[in-house]
């Protein structure tokens, strides 16, 4: 049975969605499917969309929004939001030693070749000193919860994580379509978010730049997070740009505009590593500004993430995260991981092999929800191709029990029923220290007794609120 | 702001500003094709759309006959023409989701609803008498992103450059059809006088949204002179040559003052609306209406040129 945030096991409503069951019992089927229909008008006219890669069918899609809104004490937020701090330390620590002073893998907290042979990894950035010391600026952490006692890290994203605009967007339709329950709540705020963003964006920037001139740089409108990029870039006041808005002179940075060059100073940029420079890595890149690492490495521009942050989020060094916690800050972790096979292990790898119907297999690389077993829910013949997949390189795969992700009151074809839900808040790092605005992104599967959320295999999202009792 | 911003907002308006003069062709033209042949004419009302869209080549390269099934079909609907109505709403989509940054709320959703609104369509639907209803519908997405802009877009460079693409191109749209049409401006051919010339007249002025307009200010019958003086010279019709560049030339003004540098477009922008403005209309059929026209559509190209050389 699966952890019900909404009822107790005796069918008693646990005290953070008291409201949220007395404005249940207030509304009928019909009251629900209308503002679900204006919830979907609100995304549809606004082109607030995603692309799914490799579907010609729906360019643009919408995300499905649940309109019941997910609860969280703020007791059980303090908590959470500690753990969250606690885990993006430790990852900046850790990254900042990879690529420095390599004491973990001196002192063996993790494994020499899934440090230097991880394909995230970037040699070049070895004794780069990135501005303030910080890599990972903006992390989504996968959060899910089993119990009542603890939150879980299902993944942490250190890259370029994406939804906070879902985030907001949310909220924003909660404001519109469920006043009546919001107002009947203490809701703690998420709508600063893009300010505390851009004031982490221009704390890092590269030392004696007064007043640093910040830009958001997309890979394009063929992205499928574009709406996000422009979404933010509006809501931070900052411009736009693509890699050819911008140019590099000198080791500086520069965006072409109708009164000539300016200069950039910070680059929150959602291009993946592999794309932001020819010159430097992926030669074929359209996307990127030939120079740019250059400009980075010569001090004179801050990209945020940092490149070369991907060597710390991949599942493989998921498993590890416990000790790097320890080892960095002599800490007890407040968050835990999902326990997790690491299929590179022999004895490890016979147990996966052994129990695949129950097990959730993932490919170490993987994100999106491609290229994983969910064991319990696949067929006999998918299980065996899997199983020719994991046999031909166990060193890619990790495996996980199917977790029974907690699941939330959620509005579906059926009427009101329980889905499973995750949860990823966003962590700020800058110079000045770090942020998390109350909630997050609540990820939810529509599908009955689905665990997967991703917005690409037809999961959608919730409004977090995080409220005082 | 970025070149590629401007650029884009430059476009968004030129696009939408062309969607709106099409869909008036398309309405001009139905109401002249189904006048009795005496009044319309021998001519093709069709095919003299289709010459006014500057289009007429494109489209003998795919449809034998201009009638009006094909030529509705290729101006309003047509993959295949780059400046149907279409995909002048598709481009100006485009260009509009490249710089959402850079416009309002009340501006995207407008243009973004009406790119929504367009998906539903198809030239199927444009039977009989269903036309008048897209062309409306056309002319009322121009107006709502025109006045959405204009009641919400801050008054900075975003916003001239925006309106320099609505007035260039509404220029450009004007030049062409006087000079489609300027055989029957000519003064000779009041001679022929008559039922024919009077619903060619009234249909210049209905496919520039100034019928209304004449009467308020000339107050008098339609007078071929007086029409052409009503559309190149006179600054009270929003829709004039001397109107579009009188906004041009401002709008330049705003750009330079902003950013603290002149340059040529303002130079020939300047020159064009100093001419006009001390043009008089005989002398301007002295000189020949269609030279006048040509040299009028060449000179707006090059100050669109010129903007863009200078700020894109």
């Amino acid at each position: 049975m699966a952890f019900d945030e909404m009822y107790a096991a005796d069918g008693s409503v646990r005290p953070p969605y008291a409201g949220v069951a007395k404005w249940l019992a207030g509304v009928n089927p019909e009251q629900l499917e209308r503002r679900r229909l204006e919830a979907e008008l609100f995304y549809r006219r606004g082109g607030i969309t995603f692309a799914v890669y490799g579907d010609t069918q729906g360019e643009e899609r919408i995300i499905p929004f649940d309109i019941i809104p997910r609860i969280l004490s703020s007791t059980e937020w303090a908590k959470l939001s500690k753990g969250l701090e606690q885990r993006v330390r430790a990852l900046n620590l850790y990254l900042a030693d990879i690529y420095g002073k390599q004491t973990a893998v001196k002192a063996g907290i993790v494994p020499e070749d899934l440090v230097w042979r991880n394909p995230a990894y970037r040699p070049e950035m070895a004794g780069v000193a990135v501005p303030h010391g910080v890599y990972v600026h903006i992390a989504g952490i996968d959060i899910v919860r089993i119990d009542g006692d603890d939150f879980y890290v299902l993944e942490d994203n250190a890259r370029t994580p994406s939804g906070v605009s879902y985030m907001l967007g949310g909220r924003e339709i909660c404001f519109r379509l469920m006043a009546d329950l919001y107002g009947a709540h203490k809701v703690a705020p998420v709508d600063n978010y893009p300010d505390e963003l851009v004031s982490m964006l221009r704390s890092v920037a590269p030392r004696g730049v007064d007043n640093p001139s910040v830009a958001l740089l997309t890979p394009g409108q063929f992205n499928s997070a574009y709406y996000e990029h422009s979404f933010l870039a509006d809501k931070m006041g900052v411009e736009l740009v693509e890699g050819r808005d911008l140019f590099v002179k000198d080791a500086n940075v520069y965006k072409r505009t109708t009164e000539g060059p300016k200069k950039v100073d910070v680059l929150y940029r959602r291009v993946d590593d592999d794309f932001i420079d020819p010159l430097a890595f992926r030669p074929d890149s359209m996307l990127g500004v030939p120079g740019l690492f250059g400009a980075y490495t010569a001090g004179n521009v801050t990209l945020a993430n940092a490149v070369g942050t991907g060597a710390a989020d991949d599942k493989a060094i998921y498993t590890y995260m416990p000790e790097i916690v320890k080892f960095f800050l002599s800490e007890e972790p407040i968050l835990k991981n999902v326990p997790t096979w690491r299929c590179r292990d022999p004895k490890e790898l016979s147990h996966v092999l052994d129990h695949l119907p129950e097990l959730v297999v993932k490919e170490v690389h993987g994100s999106g929800g491609y290229g994983m077993l969910v064991g319990p829910q696949s067929t006999k013949s998918e299980i065996e191709d899997f199983r020719a997949r994991l046999k031909a390189n166990p060193e890619t795969y990790i495996a996980q029990p199917t977790l029974a992700l907690s699941t939330c009151p959620s509005f579906v074809a059926s009427g009101v029923a329980p889905r499973h839900v995750d949860l990823r808040p966003f962590v700020l790092t800058g110079a000045n220290g770090m942020k998390i605005v109350p909630g997050g992104l609540t990820r939810v599967a529509m599908r009955e007794g689905s665990l997967v959320v991703n917005s690409s295999q037809g999961g959608g999202t919730k409004d977090t609120w995080v409220v005082d009792l | 702001m970025l070149s590629r911003t401007a650029d884009n907002l430059f476009w968004l308006s030129r696009y939408v500003e062309r969607a709106d003069y099409l869909a008036r062709i398309l309405e001009t033209t139905s109401r002249l094709s189904v006048l009795p042949a005496a009044y319309a004419g021998e001519g093709n009302e069709w095919k003299s759309a289709l010459a006014t869209a500057g289009c007429l080549n494109a489209f003998l390269a795919i449809y034998e006959k201009p009638t009006a099934e094909t030529v509705t079909e290729f101006l309003a609907f047509s993959e295949q023409n780059p400046s149907s109505i279409r995909r002048c709403l598709e481009t100006a989509r485009f260009n509009a989701r490249a710089v959402r940054t850079a416009l309002t709320q009340e501006m995207w959703e407008t243009i973004n609803g009406a790119w929504l609104d367009l998906q539903k369509m198809d030239a199927r639907d444009m039977v009989e008498g269903r036309i008048s209803r897209f062309t409306d519908w056309v002319k009322d997405v121009a107006l709502r992103i025109d006045g959405s802009g204009y009641r919400t877009m801050l008054r900075n460079d975003a916003y001239w450059f925006s309106r320099l693409g609505f007035y260039i191109e509404r220029a450009d749209n004007t030049a062409r059809i006087l000079d489609v049409k300027y055989h029957i401006l000519l003064p000779e051919s009041s001679a022929v006088g008559g039922g024919l010339d009077y619903s060619q007249w009234t249909a210049i002025l209905r496919s520039v949204n100034a019928l209304t307009a004449y009467r308020w200010v000339y107050r008098e019958s339609l007078r071929p002179w007086l029409i052409a003086d009503l559309l190149i010279l006179n600054e009270e019709l929003p829709r004039s040559l001397a109107s579009c560049y009188k906004n041009i030339v401002e709008c330049l003004d705003s750009l330079a003052g902003a950013y603290g540098r002149q340059g040529k477009a303002q130079r020939q922008a300047r020159t064009i609306h100093t001419s006009l403005d001390n043009s008089a209309i005989d002398q301007v059929f002295q000189t020949g209406l269609h030279e006048f026209l040509t040299n009028f559509v060449a000179d707006n190209n090059r100050v669109g040129a010129a903007i863009v050389e200078q700020y894109l």
